[in-house]
Formats: structure tokens, sequence, C-alpha cells
């Protein structure tokens, strides 16, 4: 009996020492928040404000549940109607190292709150705010600039490009600086 | 002995006496008109008599040297009279000016000449120019800003292109891309009125010619990757408003299908197909759009235009033929009431678009005299109709083709290969041509000198895998991974030269990238096209053979056109300016690693940015 008490008792030691990510089982559903301003240029006359920031960006980006949940939503939302797989076609690319609203969890996060003015429609009241950030998360794994611990789920579709997380970084194209 | 008459025709061609008078003017013409008129008369002394396949004359009036409409004339022809410019000078050619428009997008439209004006309209923001061809250099006379919504871009599927304007009545009639159409005094670019008659919030956009009919002008709009249902409109050339609207999905009310409404075949004839021929309420959201080109024939009294894909392109979401979309419908200008439709594509899996040009002749057809109209169709086919009836008379493959085994001509039917049925969550792989079809919109051009229909094209083969879709109004309603790949031998685009009374191909050129640009050609025998690498090709209208070429500042997928200029000698002129689906990558700066960008188009182009950048620019030659 002994050794059967202890190997369960050091199991689920071993388990507790597993960390656990940390998942809201049922996101925030609010629509509309996240109301902070992002400037769309890096251009400040006299010098450099800090940069805004969400707490939100850093726990989603993170998070391999939420790239997943993000890369569902794309197609979900038709985001890869206009940007394909991240190649672009009727909006411009998003897997390349070329921003023109920038790259930030925050800039990309307004960009699909807010729509941009050559042709990014505003989802803002269509998809609810941590939804927003899942896909903000998504986008950015596109480029390689999603931390490689985290992936989203593995493409069941035709061959486009190889997976996110093997995807270099766009802005080094997996050179190192 | 026809061979004769039809020389007489070139020779005595009343346009050309009525020329600016000047005594040195008059001897070029006639020397030019000596030179077309010498060989033509020994061709004739020693071939046999050719079949003649001539447009009708109502819809292709002696050549006055101008060029008022993209298609040339309502026959669609694009072929000019003119013929200073010949196989055996054309070598010579020279630039005589150039014209930036300032936009570096696709340039798909057909530059303009009405008296001494050129009229060239860019793509989105969609600037129209008057240049003032009398005056050296061709300086600016006007330009007209009409400032469409920048929005519009985003629901553009493939590049902001405009694929041109139209003349008449001194009037210059276009569309713009957020769904306007505007008329302009021709003198001095004043707008007289401006229909809106698009919405870009669900997804509609105006990227075609307008063609003016009988004092209407007759637009259609552009939205089938978007859940748009489709429709052609005629407005009052006088002041834009509607006269009729006809719509290609729904009830038969709204398609202005009536008692005149006779289709040959049975597939064509029931009660509202538009709504039963699709799952309940899938028609509204079903496409159909025309944004290709119309055709006109004054003795029957009818306008010719094509439908577009049916959306969503996955089909297992539209299960039905989906009419009246990927078809052909010959309607009535005066009140677009229909007289008969037929469908290249019943149940579209391919999003092949019905919307080519179509090119209306008049021939023997085994042996009896008929009225036709000749159609190279996405799906591959090229198809010569009977016009009045809409029987379908020959069907050829003009290139490879493995979506379907051909076309069953008792029933009229497109018989499809079930080894290339699509659907969700299934890849099906080579399938020969693509989604942007064997030829797409880039209007070919018919010599009734050589019988010889002028066929820019396309030679892709693609992989297709159906995905689910929402339908969320004012965004992409298509439901297809696609990847396209070169077809067989490699070479990605193809210029054919078919000879329609034989149904064959009399030659065919390869040529790397596909010929995205229109083709023109001459009583010179010359035929013109450019290529997406940005060169401008002269290549002989019988043979082929390459004549002279210029390298342009950007890939040409233009529609190139030949005019008399003030000065009384010919000029050709072409926009260069690379985009439009195949040129995306280029144009919209996509990125090549995504096989799906584009729609699947990037993956076949992934050179192309090593071969041009994004430009704009008007190019026009002459013989020194
Ligand atoms: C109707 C087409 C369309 C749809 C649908 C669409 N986009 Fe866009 N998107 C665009 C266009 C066009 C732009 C460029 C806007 C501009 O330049 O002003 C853009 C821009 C962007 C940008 C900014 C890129 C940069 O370089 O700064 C991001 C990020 C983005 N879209 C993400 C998305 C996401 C996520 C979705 C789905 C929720 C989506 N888009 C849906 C057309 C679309």
């Amino acid at each position: 009996m002994r050794p059967v008490v202890a190997l369960l008792l050091f199991a689920s030691l071993a388990l507790a020492a597993c960390q656990r990510e940390e998942r809201d089982t049922r996101p925030q559903s609010a629509l509309g928040s996240g109301e902070q301003p992002t400037p769309v240029t890096t251009l400040e006359p006299g010098g450099q404000r800090p940069a805004p920031t969400d707490n939100k960006a850093a726990s989603f980006e993170a998070n391999a549940f939420h790239l997943s949940e993000g890369k569902r939503l794309f197609g979900w939302f038709n985001c890869s109607g206009c940007h394909a797989n991240g190649g672009g076609g009727m909006g411009p690319a998003l897997m390349d190292e070329k921003w023109i609203y920038g790259s930030s969890m925050e800039s990309i996060h307004a960009t699909i709150r807010d729509g941009r003015p050559n042709g990014m429609p505003s989802f803002r009241d269509k998809i609810p705010d941590d939804q927003i950030w899942e896909l903000a998360a998504f986008v950015r794994s596109l480029s390689g600039n999603a931390p490689s611990s985290a992936a989203p789920s593995r493409n069941d579709d035709m061959m486009a490009h190889p997976s996110e997380n093997r995807m270099p970084d766009a802005a080094t194209l997996g050179k190192s600086p | 002995m026809k061979q004769a008459t039809q020389t007489a025709v070139f020779c005595g061609d009343p346009a050309r006496t009525d020329l600016p008078a000047a005594s040195r003017k008059y001897l070029g013409v006639l020397t030019a008109m000596l030179l077309t008129c010498v060989p033509l008369l020994t061709a004739a002394s020693e071939a046999p008599p050719a079949p003649a396949i001539s447009p009708p004359a109502a819809a292709a009036p002696p050549d006055d040297g101008q060029w008022t409409m993209p298609a040339k004339n309502y026959a669609s022809t694009r072929y000019s009279e003119l013929a200073e410019i010949n196989e055996g000078n054309v070598k010579n050619l020279q630039v005589a000016f150039t014209f930036s428009t300032g936009v570096n997008k696709g340039q798909e439209a057909a530059p303009l000449v009405v008296g001494n004006t050129m009229y060239i309209v860019t793509p989105f923001p969609n600037i129209v120019y008057a240049l003032d061809l009398s005056k050296p250099g061709a300086p600016m006379k006007w330009k007209y800003e009409p400032n469409p919504e920048p929005a519009a871009q985003g629901v553009a599927c493939c590049d902001v292109v405009n694929r041109g304007a139209a003349f008449a009545d001194g009037r210059i009639f276009f569309n713009t891309l957020d769904g306007h159409t505007i008329a302009l005094d021709a003198n001095s670019g004043r707008p007289i009125w401006n229909a809106h008659i698009g919405n870009i919030n669900i997804g509609e956009t105006i990227t075609m010619a307008p063609l003016v009919v009988k004092g209407k002008v007759l637009v259609g709009n552009s939205g089938g990757e978007m859940g748009v249902r489709g429709w052609v409109k005629a407005l009052d050339a006088g002041d834009g408003h509607i006269v009729w609207t006809a719509y290609n999905t729904g009830p038969d009310k709204d398609v202005l299908i009536g008692p005149d409404f006779k289709p040959h075949y049975e597939m064509d004839k029931g009660k509202d197909l538009g709504v039963t021929t699709w799952p309940p309420e899938a028609w509204k959201i079903g496409g159909g759009n025309m944004w290709g080109w119309i055709s006109y024939d004054p003795d029957l009294n009818l306008i010719f235009h094509g439908t577009g894909n049916p959306g969503p392109w996955n089909p297992d979401l539209r299960p039905g033929d989906n009419k009246w979309t990927s078809g052909i419908f010959a309607r009535d200008p005066d009140t677009g009431a229909a007289k008969w439709f037929y469908q290249w594509s019943p149940h579209d899996l391919h999003d092949y678009d019905g919307i080519n040009e179509q090119v209306l002749l008049d021939m023997n057809w085994h042996g009896k005299p008929r009225k036709v109209l000749v159609r190279p169709e996405r799906n591959g086919y090229l198809y010569v109709l009977d016009r009045a009836t809409g029987e379908v008379l020959s069907a050829k493959p003009y290139g490879p083709v493995n979506s379907s085994k051909g076309v069953d001509l008792k029933t009229g039917r497109l018989v499809e290969n079930p080894d290339k049925l699509t659907g969700t969550g299934k890849v099906v792989r080579d399938i020969c041509p693509t989604a942007s079809g064997l030829k797409d919109w880039q209007p070919s051009a018919f010599s009734p000198k050589t019988g010889l229909l002028y066929i820019p094209h396309n030679n892709l083969c693609m992989d297709e895998e159906g995905v689910e879709v929402n339908y969320i109004a004012g965004t992409p309603y298509v439901g297809m991974n696609v990847r396209m790949i070169p077809g067989p031998g490699g070479n990605r685009g193809a210029f054919t030269a078919w000879d329609i009374a034989a149904e064959k191909p009399a030659w065919s050129l390869k040529e790397n990238f596909p010929v995205w640009s229109g083709a023109v050609v001459t009583a010179g025998d010359v035929v013109f096209y450019g290529t997406m690498e940005g060169w401008f090709k002269a290549v002989s209208a019988k043979t082929g053979d390459l004549l002279w070429q210029f390298k342009t500042s950007s890939g040409i997928i233009g529609q190139p056109i030949t005019y008399r200029g003030p000065d009384g000698h010919q000029y050709v002129a072409i926009l260069s300016g690379v985009g439009g689906w195949a040129g995306a990558i280029v144009s919209g700066d996509l990125d090549p690693r995504d096989a799906t960008a584009a729609l699947g188009f990037v993956n076949a182009m992934k050179d192309l940015k090593n071969a041009t950048t994004a430009g704009g620019t008007l190019y026009v030659f002459r013989l020194p």
C-alpha cells in the first residue's frame, strides 16, 4: 500500500509544481471597452510621450489559448477575406514588417476596434473587446512577433505558409540584428 | 470575290475623305491608303477567298480615327482601320509623348480620343485628365477629381482599378470606385451630373467602363467577393436618373424577365429561377455582378452583358444552379427586358465570372449566314453563340481546361469534371483554369482582315479548399482557400490568335506572366498588347512574329488604342502601371510567403516584385 500512497503524493506534488496557464473560461463579453486612445504616429513635437499601454496586451499575447482563439476568429469575422492568411489582398499584408498604424498590441487593437480610413472596417460593437485582444495577439503572431513559447493551434487547412511560431520575426527576417 | 469587296471597303473608307484638308496631310493619307490597298489587292488575286467574317455595320461604323469607347465600337472589335503603321514600318515606332497619371495602382483603362483631345481615367481616386493633342507634348486641358470615399479601397476585391470612360454627345461618362456615375462636359471638365448608385457599406464598388446606348449610360456593380447582389442600371445620359435596373438574381420582376424572355435551353426556362435555384434567401447575397463588358446590336436592338460568379465561392453553401450568375443576358436597351439568357457555368465551382467581352460578328456558320456573338469565356471555352437566340454553335477550349469536359451542345450545359468538384473541407488540386480563368476581363480584338480573334490570356492552375464563411455585410464572402500555380508548360500567360471559322488557334505566343492587358489590331496587320514586365509589343496579325517592342516603366495591364492625331498621322497609346488582381502583389505590396494572398493569385506571381514596380504612365507612340 505504502508505495502507492507515496507515488500519489509525488504525482500530486509534481502536478502542483506545473505552472498552469491562467485562462478565463468566460472572457469579458462587453463591447466597446478599451477606449485608450492610441496614436498612429511616433512623431511628437518636442519629444516622446510614453506609449500608452493596456494591461490586457501582455496577458493576451503570451497565451496560446488566446492566440488560437484569435486565429479562429480571424476566419470567423472574415479578416481572412481581406488579409488572406496574412499575405494580404484587399487589405495590406499583416505578416510583413511594414505597419501603417503601428505594430503594438494597443495599436492593432485600436485598428480593429475603430477601423482605418483606407478601407479597414470598424468592428466596434461587432466583436467583444476580449476577442479583439485575441485577434490582435494573433495578428502579431503572423509576423513572428508572438513569443515562441506560445503559438496558435496548428493549421488544419490547406498549407498557406509555415505555422506562425515558425515564422521568422518579419522585422529581422530571422537574422540576428 | 468576297476578299475583293472587303478590299474595297478598306480603300473606300469615307471617313478618310473628311480629313483635315491640308494637302501635305492628304498626301500622307494617300500613301497610307496605297500601302494598305496594294498588298491587299495582290493577296486577293492570289489567295482563295477566305470566309468573310465582319462585324455588323450598324455596330461598327467606318473608322473616323477617334476612339470614343474602350471597345472601339458597339461590336467590341477593338479593330482600327488605320494602316499608316503596318507590319513593315512598326519597328520604327517612337515615343511621341508620355504623361504621369500620378496614381501607382493598376492602370486597366483605355484612353479615349475625341477630336483633338485624349481622356484618361485613373484607378482610385479616379481622376479624369483631358490632354490637348493639338499642342506639342499634349499638355493638360483640364482635370477632374471626384474625391471618392477612401474607404472604398478596402472593399474592392482585386486592386482599385477602373476600366475606362465613355464619350457620347459632348460628355465624358465614368464610374468611381465608391459607386458614383459621373457625367462631365468634355470641353471644360465641368461636372453635369453625379449619380450615387453603389453602397460601399455592403461591399459594392464600380470598376467597369460604362457604355452609352441610345441616350442611356449602362453601368453594373462589382462585389462578387462580398456577397453583393449583381445589377445593371441604365441611367439617363441627360440628367443621370435611373431609367431601369435589372438584377441578376432574385424574382423575375427584379431580373426584368417578362413575356419577351425566350431562352434557348430548357435549363434556363421556368418561373423565378433566380429564387428557386438557390437555398432560401441566398440569392440576396448571391453575387452575379456585372463589372465587365457590354456590346450592343442596333439592328436587333439588343445589348449583351455577362453576369459574374455566384457568392460565396464555396459551392456547398449554395446548392442549385444559382441563376442568373456566370451567364449572359440579351436585353432590350430601352426597357432592360431580358430576351434570352445562357449560363456558361451553372452552379459555378471555381469563381468563373461570366463578364468577359462579347464580339458581335456576322458570318457563315456551316453554310448558313448567322449573326453570332463570340466570347472567350473565363471557364476556358471559346463560345460562338447565335446572338438572336442564345444558341451555342461552338464551344472549344482555347487553352488547358480540366475543370470541365466540354459543353453539351444539346442541353447547352457545361459538363463538369467529377474529379475537380470543390467543397467544404477538401483540397482539390490542379484545377485548370484558375479562379481568374483562362481569360479574365482583359479584352480581345478581332480583325476582319484575318478572321482571327486575338486573345490575351492566362495559363494557370490552382488548388482549392472550401471553408466555412459567415456573411457579414461589407466584408468578403468567399469561403475558399486558393493557391495558384503556373499552368502546363510553365508560361503563366499566352497570347492566342483564334481562327473563329476553323474553331482552332492559328498561332499562340507564350508569355512568362499572365497577359493581363487588352489587345488592339489594325488594318496595318499589327496587333498590340502589353506584358506584366512592362513590354509593349507589336506582333504580326498574320503570324504572331514579334515586330517591335518597347519597355515601359511598369507592368502593362491596360487597353491599347490607336487613333489619328490632329496632324493626320496614326498614333498608338497605352497606359503602363501594374496591378489588377494579377498584379496586386506589386500594387498592394502583398507578401508572397502566403500562398493564399490576393485570393491565391500571389502564389503564382511570387517573382513579379523582382520584375517590375508600381507605376502609372501614359505612353503614346508614332512613326518618326
Ligand atoms: C473589407 C476588408 C477588410 C476586412 C474585413 C478587414 N480588414 Fe483589416 N484592413 C483592411 C484595409 C484596406 C486596411 C488598410 C487601411 C488603411 O491603410 O487605412 C486594413 C488594415 C488592417 C490593419 C493595420 C495594418 C497596418 O499596417 O497597420 C490590421 C492590424 C488589420 N487590418 C487587421 C484586421 C483584422 C484583425 C480584421 C478582422 C477583424 C480585419 N483587419 C478585417 C481591410 C480589411
